[in-house]
């Protein structure tokens, strides 16, 4: 069983069951994490999803595609670290990852 | 059963409410009374992912379903609100289930219009709204070949690209004389029909259906207005929904397309707020809208303003759309625009049309243009005034046209 971990905007440390092929977006919105709005319910339409991922685990997650280059844009608190994580779907390779929510734009 | 706060509707703006409550610490009992029977989903992909079956139900739900309970949200799901005591605060069902509030959020959306012209109660004729209405589409799908789309505005184009692609002979009938004709400009119309047509879908325009023809009582065919006959063994209805406000109305609260809400979501009866799509903010754009954006964020600021921190509503509106490989972003809201510029080439299949009134940046539809949707936000947001000329030229990034 593969696990990650989800820190909230407060700060909350929240373990996460990881289920293969699914999206980070769906794991944290399944875990009751409400700060996480994902709006367009993950088709990279808008980008309310916005997480922050750990430079070494990134090397490990899926290009960054063109679309959700520009709509990170979109964000005033992007960061090299910065995806949207609708675009994440969930591998056991990403077992021990840390995932922190961007603040509300 | 008496809730401190009760939320009719379990659609995007009534969810929202019941998890930004809580979020914003809320600590009064909590009702979301439907007459949904499922659990909270997304609507958004009843005409897209969910349509196709790409997506199960289970990943269409808005929260898991034990999420509820944790939250000490009472879900009063299968319950039709008929009646508001707005005098005693006091909802009541079509089944003659009651429910008390102190305050009372109606989020009840609105229900599809429907056809009325012979033959409208054919079997095969189904509206896209609610989970039922599009299991329905699909129980039937597997013997169906011929269908007719009744209604080219963004649910009528996303079911043609959705049955399209599952190898359905698909006709879109129009009554204007271009698709999108409600929501968007020439250029995108005459885009979107140049795409469906491109992948096979007979697109006709400024005709209407006379009736409905059928054997056994289910659909057999469609009788177009200038007389011709379409074989069809399903017609799917997308004309626009009526806003369920029926109870409000009746109730005493202000409001012709829809009850009318002030900056605070606020109707005109004592404790009783409205949001999303049943609801026109008469203060603003004056206008009802109907999208998850603005069903989400209205909720948000009930649920604010409950929370003893008035939050008057305003938010930048904006929307999607998915057909085939085209991603349709929009932001802001073209009612009302006197201009447009088409900014990059249809052609291409990336562009974006940008609406302007009195010359100022009102909205635009990005098409596969996601860097126009981000940066002309900005423009939406600054009321930049722009010449067209510089918009139209592709060269110029929007970002560098804010604060100009």
């Amino acid at each position: 069983m593969s696990t990650f971990t989800v820190i909230t905007r407060t700060g909350q440390v929240v373990p996460v069951e990881g289920r293969n092929g699914v999206s980070v977006m769906e794991h944290i919105r399944d875990a009751g994490l409400d700060e996480l709005l994902a709006l367009c319910g993950g088709c990279c339409s808008c980008a309310t999803c916005h997480v922050y991922v750990d430079d070494d685990i990134k090397v490990r997650l899926p290009a960054l595609s063109i679309d959700e280059d520009e709509l990170l844009d979109s964000s005033d608190y992007r960061k090299a670290q910065s995806r949207l994580s609708c675009q994440l779907p969930f591998t056991p390779e990403l077992e021990g990852m840390i995932v922190v929510l961007a603040p509300e734009d | 059963m008496d809730y401190d706060c009760l939320i009719v509707g379990s659609g995007h703006g009534g969810v929202q409410a019941a998890v930004s409550l809580r979020q914003h610490g809320f600590a009064g009992s909590i009702g979301l009374v439907s007459d949904d029977r499922d659990l909270p989903y997304e609507r958004p992909p009843l005409s897209k992912d969910y349509l196709a079956g790409a997506k199960p139900f289970e990943r269409i739900l808005i929260r898991p379903p034990e999420f509820w309970a944790t939250r000490n949200i009472d879900l009063l799901l299968g319950n039709e609100v008929t009646r508001l005591d707005a005098t005693e605060k006091r909802v009541s069902c079509a089944n003659g289930a009651a429910f008390g509030y102190g305050q009372l959020i109606w989020a009840a959306g609105g229900r599809p219009r429907k056809m009325t012209c012979a033959g409208h109660e054919l079997r095969g004729i189904h509206s896209v709204r609610n989970r039922a209405d599009v299991d329905g589409i699909m129980n039937e799908l597997a013997s169906v070949q011929r269908v007719v789309v009744i209604g080219g505005g963004y649910i009528g184009l996303e079911a043609a690209a959705v049955l399209t692609k599952l190898g359905k002979a698909v006709v879109v009938v129009e009554a204007m004389d271009r698709v999108l004709a409600r929501v968007a400009a020439e250029p995108l119309s005459r885009f979107y029909e140049k795409e469906h047509r491109d992948h096979g879908v007979d697109i006709r325009l400024a005709t209407g259906i006379e009736s409905f023809v059928g054997n056994d009582g289910r659909l057999s065919g469609v009788r177009l207005t200038d007389g011709e006959m379409l074989a069809a063994d399903m017609a799917i209805v997308g004309i626009g929904i009526l806003p369920c406000v029926e109870p409000l109305v009746v109730a005493g609260a202000a409001g012709r397309n829809g009850v009318d809400i002030d900056d605070h979501c606020r109707t005109s009866l004592a404790d009783v707020f409205a949001i999303g799509d049943c609801a026109r903010m008469v203060s603003g754009h004056g206008l009802r809208i109907e999208s998850v954006q603005n069903a989400s964020d209205q909720a948000t600021a009930v649920a604010k303003t409950l929370c003893g921190g008035p939050a008057p509503y305003s938010a930048v509106p904006w929307f999607w759309s998915n057909q085939y490989d085209l991603r349709l972003q929009t932001v802001g809201l073209s009612s009302g625009y006197d201009q447009t510029v088409v900014r990059g080439d249809p052609n291409e299949r990336k562009f974006s049309v940008v609406y302007l009134r009195d010359g100022v940046v009102v909205a635009l539809d990005c098409v596969n243009a996601v860097k126009d949707y981000v940066e002309g936000r900005a423009l939406v947001e600054g009321r930049a005034r722009i010449a067209a000329d510089i918009l139209a030229d592709n060269g110029i990034a929007l970002k560098s046209l804010v604060n100009r």
